[in-house]
């Protein structure tokens, strides 16, 4: 059954994340645990559900198996529909040809037939790898008063920081006049959140010409858009002035996780109007023990906390034994820590157990960097990692034939 | 061999009329997160029965809420899954009267049992709690050739006078000889029926014919008691954590228990084999500010503490004030607590607003119990 939708979302989540080290060795990045309980993909789904937009696609190529149970039918975002609903779109084979996503503009080409299915006049193109929330129906409002052909989402950065950035220049109205990638020298600091309305006719012919040419990176940044202001195309840019965060490198990361601690939190995940939506399983309550500290923290169901917990977020079924202190740390899904370990400024990835004593990081003030711990180790009691170091198998290994110095 | 489930969801209700003022025995909430109907169903779905009735009475509203399509146990199926019975005003009821007994309670969804084409049927009741495997329970069943087991736990008591509780004698076979209800003095080993059984589908059927025919109303004390000698009925010996919820001080320790008591509370929700499944709520995890300090407490997601939480239950959404105490309470979801407030021995049931400074106190043989929405 395919009912006529006026926009259908395309959700790019093949992104492999390679800054993000061990955290995206077998996860893509939008499936990277966030917040306590969500995942980075669940910001733009439950967006695009309390927007009022129900059919989307998500396009998913690097390491899809966790990303792709997650997403399953859709439910949690009330995505499981008859007509629409949560698509994960994988690349294909052909009659002729095979072929991986070549790029952004490519992987939209390339599910051209999925979007021509529910003959929208609109196509919002999103990545699954910004934490944020956006209501994408006032941008639609927008591409269509401006009657615009292509609409880019931007939000203000800092000057010195624009050079990071996709830079909009724009006349007073919006309108786009240029786009400069990465400019030395920026313009403006209207950076691109990397979120595009298309009139669908307009996208679909700038996606077939994009492909017929051989030179091309088959990017919407760098080839696409900039072929469409080449011709003359009414775009505009929508400024958005909420919270938004690309999350790409581990600092980032664990920063937006920060974010969300706090009595008026930056980015407020309890706002019951503006819900984020994310799989979750029937966990048993949190246990806090006769001992346990907890100051500025979020914790999830399924915990057992008999420590120290600061200024932390601590995902579900974590253990925190006796005597142990966790500060400015972010920990994921079943992690067990032992008694009297200490961890500080680090990241432990899921399922990884930090025997009795253990030490990891170094306080932040003194610390070099952020200590990232990947998932299904065994961090040995007495162990010390020094601050700033990524730790997976073969670094336990080297550290265990140097007899743990 | 295959294997249906009857839920009975509130045959006790008059036993808690505070929390079963307007929700049935079943969907009374119970450890942050749950409600009680959550141990019956999570037993039977972890025990691999998909096919699950669920017999209601009055004030289901709540239930129907919880359970939804019955997804968050797996029971949304195609193929069985879980099916609410709604009450049936029959000629068996008493005139007007819905069922008061659970042999009117099957009575009067006996259509329905026609329908279950399984071997066995596994029954149980909502007000006792435990985490037991039926599988085994099942498997001991078929390997007796009895008609029907009741699951019993074996406790020791001196001279006490038990309630909502049937007393089951069994010979050193297992097999039941006699069943008492309520004993004023009991003392010594008593197995104490847990209020689960597996019965054969078509004897189920015949018993019920039978009973029907010679005017029983009570399927412990009638079908099962009278017919000792002509059946077999056999006990299962269940060594695990139960209890039985028959009043609200017994319903406020049960919870307490769960904080003193380490192996109550990991045998009874934290089984990883066996984990106790609920309707999955959106919330967000639960945020502790700088000010908060918490001891020895169960806490549900969603929360927002800023004052002190010792030995008590707190569900989703509660929210404490700063320099709030709360002391040996149950705060129900969306408990909103203003500043200095205090709180001690104090049931708060959905949605109770407590403002600031106001200072509660009840006493754990008599813990106060606050209405649904009230201001205080």
């Amino acid at each position: 059954m395919f009912n006529k939708k006026e926009c259908v979302v395309m959700l790019l989540a093949g992104g492999q994340g390679s800054r993000l080290y061990t955290l995206t060795e077998k996860t893509a990045k939008p499936a990277v645990p966030f917040g306590g309980k969500y995942r980075i993909i669940d910001f733009p789904l439950s967006n695009c559900v309390n927007s009022g937009f129900d059919t989307v696609g998500v396009l998913t190529q690097y390491q899809p198996l966790v990303l792709n149970e997650y997403i399953g039918n859709g439910q949690p975002w009330d995505l499981d529909r008859a007509s629409g609903g949560a698509v994960v779109l994988p690349p294909y084979q052909r009659s002729k040809s095979a072929d991986w996503y070549r790029g952004t503009a490519n992987a939209i080409y390339q599910n051209i037939n999925f979007i021509e299915r529910y003959d929208p006049d609109y196509v919002l193109v999103l990545s699954g790898d910004h934490i944020y929330k956006m209501n994408y129906r006032l941008m639609l409002d927008f591409h269509k008063e401006k009657n615009a052909d292509c609409t880019i989402a931007v939000i203000d950065v800092p000057l010195e920081e624009a050079s990071r950035f996709g830079i909009m220049n724009t006349r007073e109205d919006g309108e786009i006049y240029e786009f400069e990638e990465k400019p030395k020298r920026p313009k403006s600091t209207k950076a691109s959140m990397g979120i595009y309305i298309f009139g669908r006719k307009k996208l679909v012919e700038y996606l077939k010409a994009d492909e017929a040419d051989p030179s091309s990176a088959k990017d919407f940044g760098k080839n696409v858009i900039p072929a469409m202001l080449a011709a003359g195309e009414k775009m505009y840019a929508y400024e958005f002035t909420g919270y938004w965060k690309d999350v790409g490198t581990i600092k980032s990361l664990w920063e937006a996780n920060m974010d969300t601690l706090g009595e008026h939190p930056v980015l407020d995940l309890y706002d019951r109007d503006w819900r984020i939506y994310s799989r979750t399983q029937a966990n048993p309550p949190q246990f806090i023990g006769e001992d346990a500290k907890l100051t500025n923290s979020v914790v999830s169901e399924g915990c057992e906390i008999h420590g120290t917990v600061e200024n932390s977020v601590l995902f579900g079924g974590v253990y925190v034994g006796h005597g142990a202190m966790i500060r400015d740390s972010v920990i994921m899904n079943g992690v067990r820590i032992g008694d009297k370990a200490s961890i500080d400024y680090s990241f432990i990835d899921e399922d990884t157990v930090i025997e009795k004593g253990s030490r990891i990081g170094d306080e932040k003030e003194k610390a070099a960097g952020i200590t990232l711990i990947g998932s299904d180790l065994t961090i040995k009691k007495e162990y010390s990692i020094p601050t700033g170091d990524m730790v997976n198998q073969a670094y336990i290994d080297d550290l265990a034939k140097k007899g743990g110095k | 061999m295959t294997v249906s489930g009857i839920i009975f969801s509130n045959l006790h209700d008059k036993n808690i009329p505070e929390l079963t003022r307007q929700r049935t025995m079943a969907s009374v909430p119970f450890a942050c997160r749950y409600r009680l109907i959550d141990f019956a169903l999570s037993n039977m779905v972890n025990s691999g029965i998909t096919d699950v009735r669920v017999i209601t009475h009055n004030n289901y509203r709540s239930l129907m809420d919880h359970l939804g399509s019955g997804k968050d146990w797996d029971l949304a199926r195609r193929s069985g899954g879980l099916k609410i019975l709604p009450p049936f005003v029959s000629s068996y009821s008493g005139g007007e009267n819905l069922y008061r007994s659970r042999l009117e309670a099957l009575f009067g969804v006996i259509s329905s049992i026609q329908h279950i084409h399984s071997d066995y049927i596994v029954m149980s009741d909502c007000d006792s709690i435990c985490n037991i495997d039926l599988k085994d329970m099942v498997n001991k069943h078929i390997e007796s050739g009895a008609t029907l087991t009741l699951g019993v736990k074996d406790t020791v008591f001196e001279d006490r006078h038990l309630k909502n509780v049937n007393v089951i004698y069994a010979d050193k076979d297992g097999n039941v000889t006699d069943i008492e209800r309520d004993p004023r003095h009991a003392t010594g080993v008593k197995s104490l029926g847990l209020n689960v059984m597996v019965v054969n589908t078509n004897e189920l059927k015949s018993l019920l014919n039978d009973a029907s025919a010679h005017g029983y109303s009570s399927f412990i004390n009638d079908v099962v008691r009278r017919n000792v000698g002509k059946y077999v009925f056999k006990v299962y010996r269940y060594d695990g954590v139960f209890r039985n919820i028959y009043s609200m001080k017994e319903y406020y320790d049960c919870n307490m228990q769960l904080l003193r008591d380490e192996r109550f509370r990991k045998e009874l929700i934290g089984n990883p084999l066996r984990p106790i499944l609920t309707k999955v709520h959106n919330s967000a995890p639960t945020k502790y500010s700088d000010g908060a300090v918490v001891k020895n407490s169960l806490i549900a997601d969603g929360c927002i503490i800023k004052g002190t939480v010792e030995n008590s239950i707190i569900f989703r959404g509660v929210k404490i004030g700063r320099g709030t105490v709360v002391k040996n309470s149950i705060l129900f979801q969306d408990t909103y607590t203003g500043e200095n407030v205090f709180l001690n021995c104090v049931i708060t049931d959905k949605d109770a607003l407590i403002q600031d400074g106001r200072m509660l106190s009840g006493h754990e043989t008599l813990p106060f119990y606050i209405e649904k929405g009230q201001i205080v």
